[in-house]
């Protein structure tokens, strides 16, 4: 406690007659990284919940044009399976990262990256077709204007987490992790998994329901 | 008293000593990442667009002084009312509020800097960026004609044709980002970053006001950002969300904004209730009075608020059982208020008051917030609300709390910190002349306003007819208005001229109790040199008065 000791001399007089405080209990919280993308993705989840309501006020509110009935549900269904996959990928990667395995955490991080990037390809095969052979685009009516915005914000935030992952990938090949890079591929996994959460959302109010 | 634990405070101080050049001075500031020089230039952005938002108010009071006047075009009216709301919610009550917690907060819990100073000095950036692209809608002939709550269908392009409003809502989402920015840092760093012993139930107080405050903009700016960018895919992509042509939706847009807009007042007023539970009790040399109540009332409030939105829209003709609702939620939030305001009044009860220019706006705080909240109180109530909505009663009430409220507050806030971060005191003889001509000016601008409201007049109107009784209270608004302007000029002329003249502060003028005082005045780079351990609330107190310190009785 040499700190509080410090901290009482300023005052002066004989430490001994003066009442000495508790000692302190070392606090067990997040720390600031942890805080501060718990409270981004907090954010995320007003901005996302924004959309959904949006979608589910106003997509049936057309004057002509396709409705959801064009989406295709087994399309949905493998997309999605991807994006689940790679939440379990990411976790192991973390997880060997946790445990100094750098060979299995790069193996495994690649593996959730192109997951990643295969949603994404789903997603624009999904969009082409829509697109295409639907006649649905975003000025189309009111379905495609809030199934756009929705899928595609969604869409977006995969692309950041690519690019996120895509970096530290690209670290982790040039060296070893050090502390801060390692923090950094835990945060992005908690983005990622927040990502995969959203999508589950979006799939059960758009492609469900 | 402990300048030795970091000599060479005034050399790091967050002013430039004289004889460097101007162009260094600017890189130094461009590029900085020190909470303190960002929480600086934040209050200085604000400043600087609260005298652009009044002067657009005091254009529109004197088009207002008499009927049938058109000095001020009614297109030009229209565009001036919208940049004054837009201005001094987001360019200058919110980013007044991040500075100065931005300057204060890591002083006030041990820390050296924020969780992220690079993402602080992004968000700053980022907020000044989205107000002058706002107000680059001038570029496009005109700013945006719509009202700062910009409701559907006059944001589309039929109503609204030039690029003006995509300006207007691409500098609000810029600026909602770097808001958000803010919150998130402002939550790591007060979770994450106290100094040792400072326990979440020994925080200052403004410090959890700041907390609470992030997760409010943390919930509601976020949907803002999404209506507004529905808004620009409306506009650009021809996105029908807000098309009511097409099948959109009118109502969703005021729903979307009010989610929004209604927790805005208490991101407005939370902080402020925070400067004022740490001037109150230094002012009246006693302790805080119901500390844990106070804290319990604010995350109260910081939920409750998040329920109320609809009574902006009770005129829109929502069910019975969605008004009655929202009637009860709305004045629910009035308790908690309630018990603030008590607490204020039991902390100054047997104190010995000190009526410095501090205390003297926290005192023009509690009267004004006082009847800004009854007036709200009477607004909640569906049928009142039915009978003056969008009438200059509503005008009247709001001003009534945001400047009776939050700029109150927030001037009480900035002559208390001031000699902190300047190391001299601001003029007192100034701070009291500023002080009656706001008091003053204020009632008498916004005080009949509630009167012509009552008698019918609508807001936003550009002018009206001879015949209808409002001429006389138009009249005194707009003398308030001009009483009201010199005492911001004497504000900024008191910033200026202490800074180079005032008397010399010393680190502790005020004889306070929180940790910002314990550094030097302005504070080096670092803050502190050694991290202070905290045994109670107020640690300067314990340091202080050694035989009888606080943590004995907490
Ligand atoms: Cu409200």
């Amino acid at each position: 406690m040499n700190q509080q000791n410090d901290y009482y001399q300023t005052s002066g007089g004989p430490a001994t007659t003066l009442p000495v405080p508790p000692d302190i209990a070392p606090e067990h919280t997040l720390n600031g990284h942890e805080w501060g993308m718990l409270s981004f993705l907090f954010s995320e989840v007003a901005f996302f919940s924004t959309l959904v309501v949006a979608y589910v006020t106003l997509h049936n509110d057309n004057l002509s044009g396709p409705t959801s009935e064009v989406l295709s549900l087994p399309l949905a269904v493998a997309t999605t399976s991807l994006l689940l996959a790679s939440s379990f990928t990411v976790h192991l990667a973390t997880h060997a990262l946790g445990h100094g395995r750098n060979a299995i955490f790069k193996l495994w991080w690649a593996v959730t990256i192109t997951l990643g990037i295969a949603f994404l390809a789903g997603t624009a095969y999904e969009w082409y077709g829509l697109v295409v052979h639907d006649g649905l685009t975003i000025s189309r009516n009111l379905f495609g204007s809030t199934f756009y915005t929705l899928v595609g914000f969604h869409a977006l935030h995969v692309s950041g987490g690519v690019v996120a992952m895509l970096i530290i990938l690209g670290l982790s090949l040039a060296k070893a992790l050090g502390q801060a890079e390692s923090t950094g591929a835990r945060m992005v996994s908690w983005y990622w998994h927040f990502v995969d959460v959203v999508w589950i959302v979006v799939f059960t109010v758009i492609y469900l329901a | 008293m402990s300048l030795a634990d970091h000599p060479s405070a005034h050399a790091d101080a967050p002013t430039s000593p004289a004889g460097v050049d101007l162009a260094s001075r600017l890189r130094v500031w461009t590029t900085t990442v020190d909470h303190k020089r960002v929480g600086i230039m934040y209050v200085l952005m604000a400043v600087v667009f609260l005298v652009i938002g009044g002067v657009e108010a005091v254009a529109m009071r004197i088009q207002l002084w008499s009927s049938d006047l058109e000095v001020i075009s009614p297109d030009v009216f229209n565009q001036l009312f919208t940049m004054h709301g837009t201005t001094m919610v987001f360019f200058v009550g919110m980013p007044i509020l991040i500075g100065i917690g931005n300057y204060v907060v890591p002083l006030m819990i041990g820390a050296r800097d924020m969780a992220f100073p690079r993402l602080n000095a992004l968000g700053f950036w980022v907020t000044l960026f989205g107000g002058l692209l706002t107000y680059f809608s001038l570029a496009t002939g005109g700013a945006p004609a719509i009202g700062w709550f910009a409701y559907a269908p006059l944001t589309e392009t039929t109503f609204a044709r030039s690029a003006a409003v995509d300006f207007w809502a691409l500098g609000l989402i810029v600026a909602g980002i770097g808001t958000v920015t803010a919150a998130m840092n402002f939550v790591a760093t007060i979770l994450a970053m106290r100094a040792p012993g400072m326990t979440l139930n020994k925080i200052p107080f403004f410090t959890w006001t700041m907390l609470w405050t992030s997760v409010q903009i943390l919930i509601a700016v976020p949907p803002l950002t999404a209506a507004l960018v529905m808004v620009l895919f409306d506009r650009e992509l021809g996105a029908h969300f807000f098309d009511v042509q097409n099948g959109g939706s009118a109502l969703l847009w005021q729903h979307l904004f009010w989610f929004f807009g209604h927790p805005e007042v208490y991101i407005l007023i939370l902080p402020v209730f925070g400067m004022v539970s740490e001037i109150i009790p230094v002012f009246s040399r006693k302790v805080l009075f119901g500390y844990e109540f106070m804290a319990a009332a604010t995350m109260a409030i910081a939920f409750i608020s998040l329920g109320v939105w609809a009574h902006h829209m009770f005129a829109v003709g929502l069910s019975r059982q969605v008004d009655l609702f929202f009637i009860v939620a709305s004045l629910l939030v009035s308790i908690p208020t309630g018990i603030k305001f008590f607490n204020w009044l039991a902390t100054m009860f047997g104190g010995r008051i000190w009526f410095a220019s501090p205390m003297l706006f926290c005192f023009g705080f509690l009267s004004m917030f006082l009847i800004g909240g009854l007036t709200g109180i009477m607004l909640a109530l569906a049928p009142f609300d039915f009978q003056l909505t969008d009438s200059y009663f509503v005008v009247g009430h709001f001003h009534w709390v945001l400047i009776g409220g939050t700029l109150f507050g927030t001037f009480a806030g900035i002559h208390y910190w001031y000699p902190k971060v300047t190391g001299r005191m601001l003029s007192e003889r100034l701070a009291h002349w500023q002080f009656w001509l706001l008091y003053i000016g204020f009632f008498v601008t916004f005080a009949p306003m509630h009167v012509a409201g009552m008698l019918g007049m609508p807001r936003r109107i550009f002018s009206y007819e001879p015949d209808r009784a409002w001429e006389i209270w138009n009249q005194l608004a707009t003398i308030g208005a001009l009483i009201q302007a010199p005492s911001y000029l004497i504000f900024v002329y008191n910033l200026v001229s202490s800074y180079r003249h005032g008397k010399i502060a010393g680190d502790d003028p005020w004889d306070a109790w929180t940790l910002e005082w314990t550094t030097s005045s302005p504070p080096p780079t670092y803050n502190f040199g050694t991290i202070p351990t905290v045994h109670s609330r107020r640690p300067l107190w314990d340091t202080k008065h050694p035989d009888d310190p606080d943590w004995q009785y907490e």
